[in-house]
């Protein structure tokens, strides 16, 4: 089990908390301006990422409140906790640009490259 | 406000109190005869007042509400208050104010309207919650004992104080956990999960009537 450590409670179980998907996903500026296809993949396509992830969580056993983690998929270890709104922290630095690793800050023009190998996932 | 009732306001008190049931009524038995007097005991208090609170507690609104009920804590764990009402933290700005039940205004109290106008138009909100949770009193020397077979939380006093409640999880269901002494805890169970963690709690109380096995 994680011991994740809450801003607002300290280290508390996994159990207390909920997972909200990958962080840093923009609402679109224009969402009327989007095709059917952008607005899919602003919907449902997410990172899938092996390495080090941003990713929300909510402690709802707790303070309800939610927040950012990074967090490596591999290992589980967790880099960083940070506030909602704040950027992602450069962690670490070398890996992020490793090949296969998810960029920093997808957005939905970004992820309109994804495969079409993918499409009705 | 009782000595002012009028018959009226009586009979309608006695109409509200015979009426109701608590969460945890039917396992007073049980409760009475798991317990082991001076090692642990577990007691329902039934029908305490309780009123949810979200507001900004630097605010105008927050000032006004923390004069009724004795400030509002400011950091996790916090338990403001004196004497019968007390305010837990639950949130960065979200509170509960717990208090008697002679204090709801079913029964000629006044708490929850007198927070209402206190707060007022201001941003936030006040909500009655009194039925939404039970309140479960362990105490005893081996209470810690009792809940430490299933909170994961530090419960030794070094860590846990008295006069700090939490919000946490017993027997996987989501619980405030206050530690009003040194042996004595109150547990907030939702009504819904409060039959289930009292017997949860009978049973893992049940070891301390045996005599100890060397």
């Amino acid at each position: 089990m994680l011991l994740i450590s809450c801003p607002n409670c300290g280290p508390r179980d996994e159990t207390e908390f909920h997972y909200g998907g990958q962080a840093h996903i923009a609402y679109p500026e224009n969402p009327n301006d989007l095709s059917d296809r952008e607005w899919a993949e602003y919907l449902f396509y997410r990172e899938n990422t092996k390495g080090t992830f941003a990713e929300r969580w909510v402690h709802s056993t707790g303070c309800r409140q939610w927040f950012n983690m990074l967090r490596d998929t591999v290992s589980y270890d967790i880099h960083a906790i940070y506030a909602m709104g704040q950027p992602r922290p450069d962690y670490p630095a070398d890996q992020a640009s490793a090949p296969g690793l998810a960029p920093g800050a997808a957005t939905p023009a970004s992820s309109a490259t994804t495969p079409t190998s993918s499409e009705g996932v | 406000m009782a000595e002012t009732a009028t018959p009226a306001e009586t009979a309608n008190v006695d109409h509200v109190r015979a009426a109701r049931r608590s969460p945890g009524q039917h396992l007073a038995e049980a409760f009475a005869s798991g317990s082991v007097p001076g090692t642990v005991t577990l007691t329902e208090i039934p029908y305490q007042t309780m009123v949810g609170i979200r507001v900004d507690r630097e605010s105008d609104g927050g000032a006004r509400v923390a004069s009724l009920t004795g400030g509002l804590p400011a950091a996790c764990g916090e338990v403001t208050g004196a004497g019968s009402i007390n305010s837990l933290w639950l949130g960065p700005a979200e509170f509960l104010v717990v208090a008697p039940e002679e204090a709801h205004d079913s029964l000629c109290g006044s708490l929850v309207a007198d927070l209402t106008a206190a707060l007022g138009s201001d941003p936030g909100q006040v909500v009655d919650l009194s039925a939404n949770r039970t309140t479960y009193e362990l105490s005893g020397s081996r209470a810690r004992a009792v809940l430490e077979k299933t909170c994961s939380l530090d419960l030794h006093p070094r860590v846990f104080k008295a006069g700090t409640a939490l919000a946490t999880e017993l027997a996987h269901i989501p619980v405030l956990l206050w530690k009003t002494g040194e042996e004595s805890y109150r547990v907030f169970p939702r009504a819904s999960f409060a039959d289930f963690l009292g017997r949860w709690i009978l049973d893992a109380m049940r070891e301390y009537a045996s005599p100890e096995v060397p």
